[in-house]
């Protein structure tokens, strides 16, 4: 019968790990090890602690040839976390490392069963379907598929920018591909960093300037990736190119065009300040931008709204004619092998508490403006003034904004405690004001932070440990008058307290970036329920993802700070370039084929494959696939009306023994 | 030195299959030659007794068609396959259950009530159920008990070889005998037509797009049929892709659809899921709504996706609590 | 016929990628959840051909569940899609073979939505509770017992039936 595909005497190995207590605590692994015995072709049967261990698999090597096994079975945990180990175990046996089935019942049984017996017949009768599975296995061959050595770069934060420059310095060819003007992120806009207070411009712009020198990079600002095809080491990806109306060959950043602007102040609000100045139609985001290449907003410039203007600006830039006006967007279509997404996050709006006033009282804050009234780049110079133009005398800090929170984000944003002792710091310094910090919880869990904290609590700055309830300008007490007032309970006194203060900052948390669902699918990812990009394994698999050859970096992946961003963008990169570096990746051969004989031509199965990896051939009139196209979905198998496509590891013989193991009652 | 005993029988069949027979026309003599008949109550006087009679083994193939639905039926199977050498599940019915398994969508209870009390044609007095055994002018008479199911042959006794078929063509079922006749027959259980799908004989094959996909379906009377465009192409169900090849595909020949009845290949092991899955994953429309509206254009799916072969599908009949509950009164 | 310790049984299809890896995040996660469903796991929901939904109720399943990512969101594009529409007919053809709607479920369970297989899994259990055991099995065996040898009707799992193929009539 040719759907037969048991060859010759099948000996089986059987072992069932009890992961210390993790499965023995719950399934009683003997007795499935003995229940497995009395299987046809089963030869041996064996209980051992740890399985993934050296001695476990030192076991199924020295059965393998005492034996004469042929087939082996191991019930553990996840195939996902360790089928590679045991598939490397019986190749090092001396088998075909297809020879192997495992069983999950350490995630899918004893973590999530209470109940002993229960959980030891399901034990049994997953090991029991894998042990009716193996026997139809097959000798199969790993394909490999060369990796094209380029990398794409998406986000041109710090992580985006460091996992280039990493890439780079490697002496890989990076496209950067970042959304706004400029690269720099969020961090442009930091004053100085925590714990170190060291200068974050001081540390950033070098790196900016190196990504703009570096011949291995390719710098696309204002551009975005629009669309990705292909798969792990030959992704075609499409970027759109977002017209700037100024040649960025041309330019060379000397901003005399922004200069002789017919506005002849800033009119709109600028970005790069959170809205606490204004720029003009042209503008340069801020003043270590990179590229250095001015950019005209479609939206305000007379000449691209109206036609109308005097194009003062192409007389300033004369005989170097870097404005063009009839810019168009451009597609623009490359090839990479592998593609680190770092799209960073987005800042909580604070307009979503109204309880705490912010967009109604012109004097409370989020900490990124506070910032930018800090740096000595800022809007202010560096002044921290209230929108009046005096200097504070009370500033209060409301931490946990939007985070920790049932009803906004449930996550901890991680960097908000140091971030507001910092700039409370910066305010003692600055200001010589009296700080109060409303929190819920100090986490200060970093290097140098918890000394930090400390000498936060040395200068002086008060730390009043609750939950804000509300802010209002409303006196009830002379000294209130003309001051916000904060009302909270002080959890540690056990009162509510009533605080008037000049300025309030809170101390908004991060999110997933507004359009991180279509980012996702764009790049084939998954997203957690909170909407941060989902690695593949939260420890060991931390900058993967589920899409071979996408990692992730940085905040897309979950709130964290620099030291934590910096270390994921360099292991994305690590990733990437083991890849790169060894030229090939062995494809699981999962893949889809045709009997040609048995195919009678009907083409049911062409319209199916996303991949067009079916094709009919024009001499036989059969339908063949290409293996190299083909990813493995069974979608076509399943389809297949006369039973002529198969799939390799997931034949139907093997899924229907599988069936019937897990429903033949013990 | 006398030539090999060949028997026909029916059980649950329309005749169709008897006439496939004397369609082979002249060529029955070439039949006659080689082969003696010494049973065939359609056509000739035995009776039930000169098979008895016979040792086991005596006859060298029966080629028995209609699926088994009573115990009389079953009865003449066991018979039948005591006395002969080869049995052969000829014809739709005996290899898959056919159109008469079709009644395994209902329980008997439900086939009993119906027929003999409910159906609209009955008259008032006419509505009472046959008993099996009854008195008449002092005689005592028996009827066959029928089945809770419609079997296929194999269901009931093992068989040696299927000719398919709603009914067998005349040129398969002289190969077939050819076949058996030879000093090569091929193994036992083998299906005596090819094993490749309809398609791969279909002469509209090339007319079929690459792109197939299903805006909705239509029934072949619900529109005016191209002659020479695959019948898929044109929004009908054809189930010639999930069907043995073999007839030379008769039906698309006379501008109507392949319904199945020479079941499916030796690689499925349900036809109608099968049709069903490669039917409906070429629906066009991408949300719940959309598909159900194309769904609607085939009213009746378990009547379209194994019209032949319910019997042998995995499921193999309606088994509705009501169905299961009556199984523990029988 | 059947007995007071009966407990519904539940094959599982989940595709690698979503449903499967938000069993592994249920299991790691240590949520609890009925100990009722045996998961087999497959690339995609796109390769769960109908014959396996059917073999798995015929071998004594009393219900089937098939998990896959959400629409939009399948590894290979639109797996999960051709996996609806053929769900939708096969709900309508289990319907005739007198099989209960909520015997049959389809949920589209994310990587990271290790709580919808618990509380699906819980849920379906629970509806499976008031319908009682299939036992399709037991019951190919009754109503083969009609028949005179009492042989079953037909093996509607293990081997396929024995056929050899012939050189083209």
């Amino acid at each position: 019968m040719k759907t037969n595909l048991t060859n010759g005497d099948i000996r089986i190995g059987f072992y069932i790990c009890h992961c210390g207590h993790n499965i023995g605590g719950v399934v009683d692994c003997t007795a499935v090890a003995h229940e497995i015995t009395g299987l046809p072709g089963v030869v041996v049967s064996r209980d051992y602690k740890y399985m993934c261990s050296d001695p476990g698999q030192e076991l199924i090597r020295n059965d393998i040839r005492e034996h004469a096994l042929n087939r082996i079975v191991v019930a553990s945990c996840s195939p996902l976390l360790h089928e590679h180990t045991f598939r490397n175990a019986v190749e090092a046996g001396g088998l075909n490392r297809y020879f192997f089935q495992m069983v999950n019942i350490r995630e899918h049984d004893s973590w999530v069963h209470t109940d002993h017996a229960k959980a030891t017949t399901k034990a049994v009768a997953l090991a029991r379907a894998a042990v009716l599975r193996v026997r139809f296995h097959r000798a199969l061959e790993t394909t490999r598929v060369a990796i094209h050595p380029d990398v794409l770069v998406v986000g041109g934060g710090i992580s985006g920018i460091h996992a280039a420059l990493t890439l780079a310095n490697a002496g890989k060819k990076v496209y950067l591909v970042e959304r706004d003007p400029s690269i720099g992120g969020h961090m442009a806009k930091f004053d100085k960093t925590f714990p170190t207070l060291d200068c974050a411009a001081c540390i950033l712009t070098p790196k900016m300037s190196a990504v703009r020198a570096n011949k291995n990079i390719k710098l696309w600002t204002y551009s975005e990736v629009a669309k990705v095809d292909g798969y792990v080491g030959n992704y075609t990806v499409t970027v759109r190119r977002k017209p700037r109306y100024v040649n960025e060959e041309l330019c060379i950043g000397c901003q005399e065009c922004i200069e002789a602007c017919v506005f002849k102040e800033g009119k709109y609000p600028d970005e790069f300040n959170v809205g606490l100045s204004k720029r003009k139609p042209i503008y340069i985001p801020f003043p270590q931008a990179v590229p250095q290449v001015v950019v005209i907003d479609p939206e305000r410039c007379l000449q691209l709204k109206s036609g109308r203007c005097k194009k003062t600006c192409v007389e300033a830039c004369a005989d170097r004619q870097a404005i063009d006006f009839t810019q168009k967007e451009e597609m623009a279509e490359i090839k990479v092998g592998n593609i680190i997404v770092a799209t960073g996050f987005k800042l909580f709006d604070a307009k979503r508490i109204p309880q705490y006033g912010y967009g109604l009282y012109p004097n409370v804050v989020t900490s990124i403006e506070l910032e930018r009234l800090v740096t000595s780049s800022g809007p202010t110079g560096g002044e921290i003034i209230m929108r009046d133009g005096r200097t504070p005398q009370s500033v209060a800090f409301v931490l946990c904004v939007g985070s920790r929170d049932f009803r906004t984000n449930r996550w901890c944003s991680r960097t908000c405690c140091m971030h507001s002792m910092k700039l409370a710091q910066l305010v003692r310094e600055h200001t010589g004001a009296d700080v109060t910090v409303f929190y819920l919880d100090i986490r200060a869990p970093g290097k140098g932070c918890e000394e930090f904290y400390d000498k936060s609590l040395k200068d002086g700055i008060q730390f009043v440990r609750g939950r804000v309830a509300e802010v209002t300008d409303w006196a009830l007490t002379p000294e209130e008058e003309g001051k916000l007032v904060i009302r909270a309970e002080d959890t540690l006194a056990g009162v509510v307290r009533r605080i008037p203060v000049d300025m309030i900052v809170l101390a908004v948390g991060m999110e997933p970036q507004a359009d991180s669902q279509a980012v996702r699918r764009l790049f084939n990812m998954s997203c957690g329920s909170e909407g941060w990009f989902l690695e593949k394994h939260p420890k060991l698999a931390p900058v993967s993802t589920f899409t071979d050859g996408v990692f992730i970096a940085g905040c897309c992946q979950g709130p964290k700070d620099i030291p934590d961003s910096i270390a994921q963008a360099g292991a994305a990169a690590a990733e990437a370039m083991a890849l790169i570096d060894r030229g090939y990746i062995e494809q699981e051969p999962n893949t889809a084929y045709v009997v040609e004989e048995d195919c009678s031509g009907c083409k049911s199965c062409l319209p199916l494959c996303p991949y067009t990896a079916i094709t009919l051939d024009g001499t036989t009139q059969k339908a063949t696939i290409n293996a190299a196209l083909c990813k493995g979905c069974g979608t076509c198998v399943a389809a297949c009306p006369s039973g002529s496509i198969r799939q390799h590891l997931f034949e139907d013989d093997e899924i229907f023994s599988e069936i019937e193991g897990v429903l033949t009652h013990a | 030195m006398s030539k090999p005993k060949i028997a026909f029988y029916w059980c649950a069949a329309c005749g169709g299959c008897e006439e496939a027979v004397v369609d082979l026309a002249e060529d029955i003599l070439g039949v006659l030659d080689a082969v003696d008949i010494v049973f065939w109550p359609v056509a000739m006087d035995f009776k039930k007794s000169d098979i008895t009679a016979l040792p086991d083994g005596a006859l060298f193939a029966t080629l028995l068609n209609g699926a088994i639905r009573s115990s009389e039926q079953e009865e003449m199977a066991q018979l039948l396959r005591r006395k002969s050498q080869h049995l052969i599940a000829y014809g739709a019915c005996a290899c898959h259950g056919g159109v008469p398994g079709l009644a395994n969508q209902f329980s008997r209870e439900q086939l009993l009530r119906f027929v003999y009390e409910e159906a609209p044609t009955l008259g008032e007095d006419g509505r009472s159920r046959p008993q099996l055994e009854s008195e008449a002018n002092g005689h005592e008479l028996e009827l066959p008990r029928l089945h809770q199911a419609v079997r296929a042959l194999d269901q009931v006794v093992p068989v040696d070889y299927y000719v398919p078929g709603c009914p067998p063509t005349p040129k398969l079922t002289q190969e077939a005998l050819a076949m058996l006749l030879s000093s090569n027959p091929p193994p036992r259980g083998s299906v005596l037509a090819p094993d490749t799908a309809l398609c791969d004989e279909c002469p509209r094959k090339s007319s079929k797009p690459s792109d197939l996909s299903f805006a909705g379906f239509r029934r072949p009377h619900e529109i005016l049929l191209d002659p020479e465009k695959c019948l898929l192409a044109q929004g009908v169900v054809c189930c010639g892709p999930g069907t043995r090849g073999g007839c030379g595909a008769l039906c698309v020949g006379g501008n109507m659809p392949c319904s199945g009845c020479f079941g499916p290949t030796s690689r499925v092991r349900d036809q109608g899921a099968k049709l069903l899955s490669s039917l409906c994953a070429n629906i066009a429309a991408k949300d719940e709504a959309g598909i159900n509206l194309a769904l609607d254009g085939i009213p009746d799916p378990l009547g379209t996706f194994y019209r032949y072969a319910l019997p042998h599908s995995i499921l193999q009949r309606n088994v509705s609590q009501a169905a299961r509950a009556e199984t523990l009164s029988l | 016929m059947h007995d007071a310790n009966w407990e519904p049984r539940i094959v599982a299809f989940f595709c690698n990628w979503c449903t499967y890896t938000a069993a592994d995040l249920a299991g790691v996660s240590r949520l609890k959840y009925a100990p009722n469903v045996r998961i087999v796991r497959l690339m995609c929901s796109g390769r769960v051909d109908p014959q396996f939904i059917l073999a798995a109720l015929a071998g004594g399943a009393d219900g089937v569940l098939i998990g896959g990512c959400h629409i939009g969101d399948c590894h290979y594009v639109e797996g999960n899609l051709k996996t609806l529409r053929r769900f939708q007919m096969l709900k309508r053809m289990l319907a005739e073979f007198g099989i209960e709607d909520q015997r049959v479920r389809l949920e589209w369970i994310s990587a990271s939505e290790g709580d919808k297989v618990r509380s699906v899994i819980n849920e379906m259990v629970e509806q499976l509770r008031p319908l009682g055991a299939l036992a399709l099995r037991e019951q190919f065996k009754e109503w083969g017992r009609e028949v005179a040898d009492g042989q079953p009707v037909s093996v509607a799992l293990g081997e396929a039936k024995q056929e050899t193929e012939v050189a083209h009539v």
